[in-house]
Protein backbone atom coordinates (compact mmCIF):
# COMPACT_ATOMS: atom_id res chain seq x y z
CA UNK A 1 0.00 0.00 0.00
CA UNK A 2 1.25 3.58 -0.51
CA UNK A 3 1.08 7.55 0.81
CA UNK A 4 0.09 9.95 -2.07
CA UNK A 5 2.57 13.03 -1.75
CA UNK A 6 1.53 16.16 -2.88
CA UNK A 7 4.14 18.93 -3.42
CA UNK A 8 2.72 22.72 -3.48
CA UNK A 9 4.27 25.76 -5.21
CA UNK A 10 8.50 25.84 -5.43
CA UNK A 11 8.57 22.19 -4.08
CA UNK A 12 6.90 21.17 -6.74
CA UNK A 13 10.13 22.09 -8.91
CA UNK A 14 12.16 20.09 -6.46
CA UNK A 15 10.58 16.72 -6.65
CA UNK A 16 10.06 16.83 -10.16
CA UNK A 17 6.54 16.44 -10.14
CA UNK A 18 3.27 17.88 -8.08
CA UNK A 19 2.49 14.39 -6.83
CA UNK A 20 4.12 10.87 -6.73
CA UNK A 21 3.19 7.39 -5.20
CA UNK A 22 4.89 6.18 -2.38
CA UNK A 23 5.07 2.66 -0.12
CA UNK A 24 3.82 3.32 3.85
CA UNK A 25 6.03 4.56 6.00
CA UNK A 26 5.10 5.19 9.76
CA UNK A 27 6.25 8.70 10.51
CA UNK A 28 6.67 12.13 8.86
CA UNK A 29 10.72 11.28 9.74
CA UNK A 30 11.07 8.43 7.70
CA UNK A 31 9.16 9.73 4.73
CA UNK A 32 10.97 12.38 4.88
CA UNK A 33 14.24 10.71 5.07
CA UNK A 34 13.41 8.13 2.41
CA UNK A 35 13.26 10.82 -0.16
CA UNK A 36 16.17 11.69 -3.11
CA UNK A 37 18.46 14.04 -0.26
CA UNK A 38 17.96 17.50 -2.12
CA UNK A 39 14.35 16.82 -1.60
CA UNK A 40 14.39 15.86 2.20
CA UNK A 41 16.25 19.08 2.64
CA UNK A 42 13.66 21.19 0.82
CA UNK A 43 10.54 19.42 2.82
CA UNK A 44 12.66 19.09 6.41
CA UNK A 45 12.90 22.78 7.10
CA UNK A 46 10.28 24.49 9.72
CA UNK A 47 9.01 27.08 6.95
CA UNK A 48 7.40 23.85 5.47
CA UNK A 49 4.05 22.86 6.86
CA UNK A 50 2.64 19.25 6.27
CA UNK A 51 -1.20 18.76 5.99
CA UNK A 52 -2.53 15.02 6.19
CA UNK A 53 -5.76 14.32 4.58
CA UNK A 54 -6.57 18.29 4.17
CA UNK A 55 -5.26 18.63 7.87
CA UNK A 56 -2.37 20.68 8.96
CA UNK A 57 -0.54 18.52 11.30
CA UNK A 58 0.60 19.61 14.84
CA UNK A 59 3.47 17.83 16.33
CA UNK A 60 4.90 16.01 12.41
CA UNK A 61 7.23 14.36 15.44
CA UNK A 62 4.20 12.14 16.64
CA UNK A 63 2.23 11.94 13.96
CA UNK A 64 1.23 8.12 12.34
CA UNK A 65 0.83 7.64 8.72
CA UNK A 66 -1.66 5.23 7.22
CA UNK A 67 -2.00 3.45 4.44
CA UNK A 68 -3.65 5.63 1.41
CA UNK A 69 -2.97 8.77 3.51
CA UNK A 70 -2.21 11.95 1.42
CA UNK A 71 0.40 13.97 2.54
CA UNK A 72 0.59 17.53 1.10
CA UNK A 73 4.10 19.72 1.53
CA UNK A 74 3.04 23.01 1.59
CA UNK A 75 6.15 25.98 1.33
CA UNK A 76 5.51 29.47 2.60
CA UNK A 77 2.27 31.48 0.95
CA UNK A 78 3.68 34.19 -1.78
CA UNK A 79 2.10 37.00 -0.48
CA UNK A 80 3.16 39.82 -3.17
CA UNK B 1 -25.24 36.54 6.62
CA UNK B 2 -23.83 34.09 4.22
CA UNK B 3 -20.74 35.05 2.53
CA UNK B 4 -20.13 34.33 -1.17
CA UNK B 5 -16.39 32.84 -1.19
CA UNK B 6 -15.47 31.17 -4.25
CA UNK B 7 -12.35 29.86 -5.94
CA UNK B 8 -12.68 30.43 -10.03
CA UNK B 9 -10.35 28.53 -12.61
CA UNK B 10 -11.18 30.76 -15.21
CA UNK B 11 -11.47 34.65 -16.05
CA UNK B 12 -14.27 36.84 -13.61
CA UNK B 13 -15.71 39.87 -14.71
CA UNK B 14 -15.15 41.71 -11.32
CA UNK B 15 -16.84 44.73 -12.12
CA UNK B 16 -20.02 42.48 -13.13
CA UNK B 17 -19.76 41.05 -9.47
CA UNK B 18 -19.41 44.20 -8.18
CA UNK B 19 -23.09 45.12 -9.78
CA UNK B 20 -24.28 41.83 -8.44
CA UNK B 21 -23.55 41.66 -5.16
CA UNK B 22 -24.52 45.44 -4.56
CA UNK B 23 -28.07 44.73 -5.56
CA UNK B 24 -28.50 41.49 -3.72
CA UNK B 25 -27.33 43.71 -0.09
CA UNK B 26 -29.16 46.81 -1.49
CA UNK B 27 -30.40 47.32 1.88
CA UNK B 28 -26.73 48.80 3.52
CA UNK B 29 -25.67 52.16 3.34
CA UNK B 30 -21.57 51.31 2.74
CA UNK B 31 -20.59 49.25 0.38
CA UNK B 32 -16.49 48.87 0.05
CA UNK B 33 -15.07 46.97 -2.70
CA UNK B 34 -11.42 46.33 -4.23
CA UNK B 35 -10.34 44.33 -6.99
CA UNK B 36 -6.73 43.50 -7.50
CA UNK B 37 -5.33 42.34 -10.80
CA UNK B 38 -2.06 41.11 -12.65
CA UNK B 39 -0.07 44.44 -12.87
CA UNK B 40 0.24 45.44 -16.14
CA UNK B 41 4.12 46.46 -17.45
CA UNK B 42 6.99 45.52 -15.45
CA UNK B 43 7.68 42.93 -17.80
CA UNK B 44 5.66 40.12 -16.28
CA UNK B 45 4.10 38.17 -19.39
CA UNK B 46 1.85 36.28 -16.78
CA UNK B 47 1.32 35.19 -13.61
CA UNK B 48 0.07 31.65 -12.04
CA UNK B 49 -1.27 30.92 -8.87
CA UNK B 50 -1.59 27.11 -7.66
CA UNK B 51 -3.48 26.34 -4.43
CA UNK B 52 -4.43 22.78 -2.22
CA UNK B 53 -7.84 21.85 -2.85
CA UNK B 54 -8.80 20.66 0.65
CA UNK B 55 -7.69 24.13 1.99
CA UNK B 56 -7.36 26.84 0.39
CA UNK B 57 -11.23 27.25 0.15
CA UNK B 58 -11.66 26.15 3.13
CA UNK B 59 -9.41 28.92 4.72
CA UNK B 60 -11.30 31.44 2.60
CA UNK B 61 -14.26 30.89 4.37
CA UNK B 62 -12.43 30.47 8.15
CA UNK B 63 -11.19 34.15 7.22
CA UNK B 64 -15.01 35.05 5.82
CA UNK B 65 -16.45 33.74 9.39
CA UNK B 66 -13.96 35.70 11.20
CA UNK B 67 -14.39 38.93 9.28
CA UNK B 68 -18.09 38.56 10.34
CA UNK B 69 -17.17 37.96 13.98
CA UNK B 70 -14.76 41.20 14.36
CA UNK B 71 -17.44 43.67 11.80
CA UNK B 72 -21.09 44.44 11.52
CA UNK B 73 -21.25 44.02 7.87
CA UNK B 74 -24.25 43.01 6.24
CA UNK B 75 -22.36 41.36 2.83
CA UNK B 76 -19.54 39.92 1.54
CA UNK B 77 -18.02 38.68 -1.43
CA UNK B 78 -14.11 37.08 -1.51
CA UNK B 79 -14.14 35.62 -5.28
CA UNK B 80 -10.33 34.22 -6.12
CA UNK B 81 -9.25 33.22 -9.59
CA UNK B 82 -6.17 30.27 -9.36
CA UNK B 83 -4.51 29.16 -12.71
CA UNK B 84 -2.82 31.00 -15.25
CA UNK B 85 -4.04 35.10 -15.86
CA UNK B 86 -2.41 37.47 -17.75
CA UNK B 87 -1.46 41.51 -16.97
CA UNK B 88 -4.97 43.17 -16.46
CA UNK B 89 -6.89 40.63 -15.69
CA UNK B 90 -8.48 40.32 -12.27
CA UNK B 91 -6.90 38.09 -9.17
CA UNK B 92 -8.96 38.62 -6.35
CA UNK B 93 -12.41 40.61 -6.06
CA UNK B 94 -13.49 41.24 -2.29
CA UNK B 95 -16.81 43.45 -1.75
CA UNK B 96 -18.13 43.89 2.23
CA UNK B 97 -22.04 45.99 3.03
CA UNK B 98 -22.63 47.34 6.23
CA UNK B 99 -24.30 50.05 7.94
CA UNK B 100 -21.31 52.12 8.40
CA UNK B 101 -18.56 53.02 6.69
CA UNK B 102 -15.71 51.78 8.43
CA UNK B 103 -16.84 48.57 9.05
CA UNK B 104 -17.53 48.03 5.26
CA UNK B 105 -13.98 49.43 4.02
CA UNK B 106 -11.92 47.91 7.30
CA UNK B 107 -13.56 44.52 6.60
CA UNK B 108 -12.30 44.62 3.30
CA UNK B 109 -8.74 45.54 3.85
CA UNK B 110 -8.43 42.82 6.64
CA UNK B 111 -9.37 40.32 4.50
CA UNK B 112 -7.10 41.37 1.41
CA UNK B 113 -4.38 41.55 3.81
CA UNK B 114 -5.20 37.57 4.81
CA UNK B 115 -6.14 36.89 1.64
CA UNK B 116 -2.38 38.04 0.40
CA UNK B 117 -0.04 36.98 3.58
CA UNK B 118 -2.16 34.02 5.06
CA UNK B 119 -3.81 31.90 2.70
CA UNK B 120 -3.00 28.68 0.80
CA UNK B 121 -1.90 30.45 -2.76
CA UNK B 122 1.18 30.12 -4.25
CA UNK B 123 2.51 32.63 -7.05
CA UNK B 124 4.58 32.26 -10.06
CA UNK B 125 5.70 35.01 -12.89
CA UNK B 126 7.03 34.62 -16.31
CA UNK B 127 9.81 37.02 -17.37
CA UNK B 128 11.26 36.64 -20.42
CA UNK B 129 9.58 33.42 -20.61
CA UNK B 130 10.59 31.80 -17.75
CA UNK B 131 8.71 31.01 -14.74
CA UNK B 132 9.78 32.65 -11.17
CA UNK B 133 8.40 31.75 -7.78
CA UNK B 134 7.48 34.82 -5.93
CA UNK B 135 8.51 34.49 -2.16
CA UNK B 136 6.49 36.25 0.83
CA UNK B 137 7.88 39.82 1.64
CA UNK B 138 8.54 41.38 4.80
CA UNK B 139 5.71 43.88 4.04
CA UNK B 140 2.96 40.91 4.13
CA UNK B 141 4.32 40.42 7.03
CA UNK B 142 3.72 43.74 8.47
CA UNK B 143 0.22 44.00 6.81
CA UNK B 144 -1.04 41.13 9.28
CA UNK B 145 0.82 42.41 12.21
CA UNK B 146 -1.27 45.10 11.84
CA UNK B 147 -4.52 43.45 12.96
CA UNK B 148 -3.41 41.56 16.04
CA UNK B 149 -3.12 44.86 18.41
Amino acid sequence: MSLKLVFLGRLADAAGAAEREVTTVPSIAALIAGLEPELSTALAGPRVKIAVNGKIVGDRAVFTLRDGDEVAFLPPVSGG
Amino acid sequence: MTADVRLLAGPFDAAAEIDRFVAANSDAGGVASFIGRVRPGGGVEALELSHYEPLTLAGMQALADEVENRWQVTGLAMVHRTGVMLPGEAIVLVAATAHHRREAIESVDFAMDHLKGDSWFWKREKRAGEWHWIEPRERDFSDLARWQQ
